[in-house]
C-alpha cells in the first residue's frame, strides 16, 4: 500500500471505534511469505497482498478488508480467504469491490458489522477529507517523481514527505488540511535541485500495482534519474478512484486508430497514455507490469504499434519477486544509450 | 462473382460458437473457412507472431489467424465481453480484437457482446449482419436459426455426456476450457492416455445447463467468470456420480489460476491440476495420469 496506507488508516480510525491496524511496509519478509502460499503463476500483487494480509494477522488484525478491480483482482478476495483460513487463521474477510463493482449500499452493510455503531455522516465527512488527502499527496508526489533524482542532498525529498504524511494524519478538518498542502508544498518547491539541461524525458505507464509498489518507490525514479532522465508517472489512486471513469473514454476516442474496445484493468488508459507521449514529444517510454498481468500483455503489441509509428522507443519490464535489480539497471542502461545516440542524431 | 470468403480461426471461442458463425455467415450468403486443427506449426507460428507472455490457448489462436492471413478476404475475430455484470470473460477475450487487428494487416470483422452496457448477443450480430450490407430482419433470423442448431448441437453433446455418467469404468470429470481439452495440440494426447486406461471420461463444459452458474456459486460465491463458474458449477451438480477431477489448464491461465486453486482447496475427492504449455512432453503428462488413475482405481473399489 506504501504510503497510502496513511489516509486508509486515517478513514478507517476515524469512522469505526475498532483497533485499525495499519499494514507494515513490504519486506523480503512479506514476499517470501506471499510466494509460499500463493498459487504458482498468480499475478505477482496477489502474492504481496497475500503476504501482507498474513503479516497484520500476525500482528494481531482479527478483521480483514480486500478490494478489487477490473481483472483477476477483483476475485483476489475470496481466494485469499481460503488460503487463510486453510493455515488455520480465524479472521473475518469483508471484500469491497465484487465483479469489479461496487455499491455504497455494500460498503454500508460491511461498515454496520464491523461496527454496529458506524455513523453514514461521519463517514460522509472524514470519506471527503480522505479524498482531499489523496488527491494532495498524488500532486505531491508528481513533482518529486520528476525531482526526486536531481536533489542536492540525498533524502531531503523523502524526508520532507514524511513529514507531510504525518502531519496530514492528524488533521480533522478541510481548512487545516489546504493549509498543510500549501505549507509543504512552499517547503517542496524550496528544496534545492541540480538539472541538467538537457534532460530527457521518459514517460511510465503500466499495471496499477507495480507502478505504485512500494518495495520499489522511487527507486526507478532515482535510477532513471541518475541518468538524467526525466520521469511522468500516471497512475495514482486518485486516478484510479475518481478520473479514471471519465479519462478512459477521452483516452478510448484519441487513441481510436488502435483501439476499438476496453482491455480490462487499465490496459485502454496506457494505450492513451502512450499515445499522448509520443505525441508530446517525450523521448522514450517504459512500461512496467507485474509477470503474469494478462491485461497489459493483452496491451502489449498494441503499445509496440504505437511506438513504432511515432518511432519513440519504448522498453517492457516484468516484475516477480525473482526479478534482480541488477538486470534492470543493465537493461536500462542500455535503453538509456540507445535512447542518447538517437538523440545525438 | 465470387462469394465473399470469411475465415473462422478454430481456436478459443469457435468451440463454443462456431456452429454458430459459420450457420449465420452462410445463412447470409457468404462462404466460411475454418482453419484446420491446431499442429506443432500452429502452434510455432502463434508463439513467433505472439508476446512471450500469453497464455498459450492465445498463442494458438494467432496461429490460427496467420494460417487464415492469405486465405480469405475477412477474419472473423469477436470481442465478447461479458453475459451481464457477474457473467464475465477473461480479459483476453476483451483485448482479442485489438490484439489482432494490431498484430495483422487483415481485414477483420467483429461483433461485440457487453451485456452490461446494454449489448446482447442479438444485437451484436444485427450489427454484424449490417456491416456485411445485410438487412436487419435477414440478419435477426439468421441469428435466430442460428442459435436453435447451435443449442441443438449442445442438447446432443449433454445427452452423450450424461450417458457416460453411468458407465462402470471409473468416472473422470474434466474441468477445462473447451478450446484446451477439444484442442489437438492441448487435449489430444490426455484423451488418447485416459482412452488407453479404460477412464470415462467427461467434458465438463458439455455438461453445463441453465443451472449451472447457480451450482458454481455455491462453491464460489462471488466468481464473476462466465465460463470458469459454469464449469465449476458441473462439479456441484454431478459430484456424486464422478469418481475424480481432471483440473486442465492452458499456461498462465488468469482466470484457472485461482478459481482451479480455490476448487482444490475446497472439494473433497481425488483430483489431479495439469497445467500445460509450449514444453510440455507427453512422457510427463502420461506418468502424472497413470498414477493419479492408479489412486482413483483404487478409491472406487
Amino acid at each position: 500500500m506504501g504510503d497510502y496506507a496513511v489516509p486508509a488508516y486515517f478513514l478507517l480510525s476515524h469512522i469505526v471505534k475498532n483497533n485499525v491496524i495499519k499494514p507494515k511496509p513490504i519486506t523480503a519478509k512479506t514476499i517470501e511469505i506471499g510466494n509460499k502460499y500463493s498459487p504458482e503463476f498468480v499475478c505477482t500483487p496477489f502474492k504481496y497482498t497475500l503476504g501482507t494480509l498474513i503479516e497484520g494477522i500476525e500482528n494481531g488484525a482479527t478483521i480483514l478488508i480486500q478490494a478489487g478491480g477490473g481483472c483477476r483482482y477483483g476475485y483476489y478476495a475470496e481466494l485469499q480467504e481460503q488460503i487463510i483460513k486453510d493455515l488455520g487463521y480465524h479472521v473475518q474477510f469483508y471484500n469491497l469491490v465484487v465483479a469489479g463493482t461496487t455499491n455504497l449500499k455494500r460498503i454500508y452493510k460491511i461498515m454496520k458489522e464491523i461496527d454496529p455503531k458506524f455513523s453514514i455522516l461521519k463517514a460522509i465527512y472524514y470519506g471527503t477529507l480522505t479524498k482531499q488527502m489523496i488527491k494532495y499527496m498524488d500532486q505531491m508526489d508528481h513533482y518529486i517523481r520528476a525531482n526526486i533524482g536531481f536533489e542536492t542532498e540525498k533524502g531531503s525529498f523523502e524526508t520532507l514527505k514524511q513529514q507531510m504524511l504525518k502531519e496530514f494524519s492528524q488533521v480533522k478538518t478541510h481548512i487545516k488540511l489546504k493549509k498543510l498542502y500549501h505549507k509543504y508544498q512552499k517547503k517542496m518547491r524550496a528544496i534545492k535541485i541540480e538539472k541538467p539541461k538537457d534532460t530527457m524525458k521518459i514517460g511510465i505507464i503500466g499495471e496499477l500495482y507495480t507502478i505504485m509498489e512500494p518495495y520499489s518507490n522511487y527507486e526507478l525514479e532515482k535510477n532513471l534519474a541518475s541518468m538524467n532522465l526525466e520521469i511522468k508517472r500516471y497512475t495514482d489512486v486518485y486516478y484510479l478512484l475518481f478520473q479514471k471513469h471519465k479519462k478512459v473514454k477521452k483516452y478510448l476516442k484519441n487513441s481510436a486508430q488502435y483501439i476499438t474496445y476496453q482491455m480490462g484493468a487499465d490496459a485502454a488508459d496506457n494505450i492513451g497514455r502512450a499515445k499522448e507521449l509520443c505525441e508530446e514529444g517525450y523521448d522514450g517510454i517504459i512500461h512496467i507490469k507485474s509477470s503474469f498481468c494478462t491485461p497489459e500483455i493483452g496491451a502489449m503489441p498494441v503499445l509496440s504499434k504505437i511506438c513504432a509509428d511515432y518511432q519513440v522507443p519504448i522498453i517492457f519490464f516484468s516484475f516477480d519477486s525473482a526479478t534482480s535489480e541488477v538486470g534492470i539497471k543493465t537493461r536500462l542502461e542500455a535503453f538509456y544509450d540507445m535512447l542518447e545516440m538517437r538523440k545525438k542524431k | 462473382m465470387d462469394k465473399i470468403k470469411i475465415g473462422i480461426p478454430r481456436a478459443l471461442h469457435y468451440y463454443y460458437y462456431g456452429a454458430l458463425w459459420k450457420s449465420f455467415l452462410e445463412e447470409l450468403g457468404f462462404e466460411t473457412i475454418i482453419s484446420p486443427e491446431t499442429t506443432n506449426k500452429t502452434l510455432e507460428q502463434g508463439t513467433e507472431i505472439a508476446n512471450s507472455e500469453m497464455c498459450l490457448s492465445l498463442k494458438i489462436y494467432l496461429g490460427h489467424v496467420a494460417y487464415l492471413q492469405s486465405r480469405c478476404d475477412y477474419i472473423l475475430v469477436p470481442r465478447i465481453d461479458n453475459y451481464g455484470t457477474y457473467e464475465q470473460t477473461c480479459t483476453n477475450f476483451l483485448g482479442l480484437y485489438d490484439i489482432v487487428a494490431n498484430l495483422f494487416t487483415n481485414k477483420l470483422l467483429t461483433y461485440n457482446v457487453d451485456e452490461a452496457h446494454h449489448q446482447s448477443e442479438q444485437n451484436a450480430f444485427i450489427k454484424l449482419g449490417l456491416t456485411l450490407g445485410k438487412g436487419k430482419e435477414q440478419s435477426i433470423l439468421a441469428y435466430q436459426n442460428s442459435k436453435q442448431k447451435l443449442e441443438k448441437i449442445r442438447k446432443q453433446n449433454f445427452k452423450k455426456e450424461m450417458e457416460k455418467l453411468n458407465s462402470s469404468n471409473p468416472k473422470l470429470l474434466i474441468v477445462s476450457h473447451p478450446y484446451n481439452l477439444e484442442d489437438p495440440y492441448i487435449g489430444k494426447t490426455i484423451k488418447k492416455i485416459l482412452e488407453s486406461l479404460n477412464v470415462e471420461y467427461i467434458n465438463g463444459e458439455y455438461l453445463t445447463n441453465e443451472k449451472s452458474i447457480q451450482q458454481g456459486m455455491k462453491l464460489s460465491p462471488n466468481l464473476y467468470w462466465k465460463y470458469n463458474k459454469e464449469l465449476i458449477g458441473t462439479i456441484e451438480e454431478w459430484k456424486h456420480k464422478i469418481d475424480g477431477i481432471l483440473f486442465l489448464s492452458a499456461f498462465p491461465c488468469g482466470p484457472d489460476s485461482l478459481v482451479n486453486e480455490l476448487m482444490l482447496r475446497k472439494i473433497k475427492m481425488p483430483h489431479l491440476n495439469l497445467i500445460i504449455d509450449e514444453e510440455s512432453g507427453s512422457a510427463g503428462i502420461e506418468t502424472r495420469l497413470e498414477s493419479f488413475i492408479d489412486i482413483l482405481g483404487q478409491t472406487t473399489k
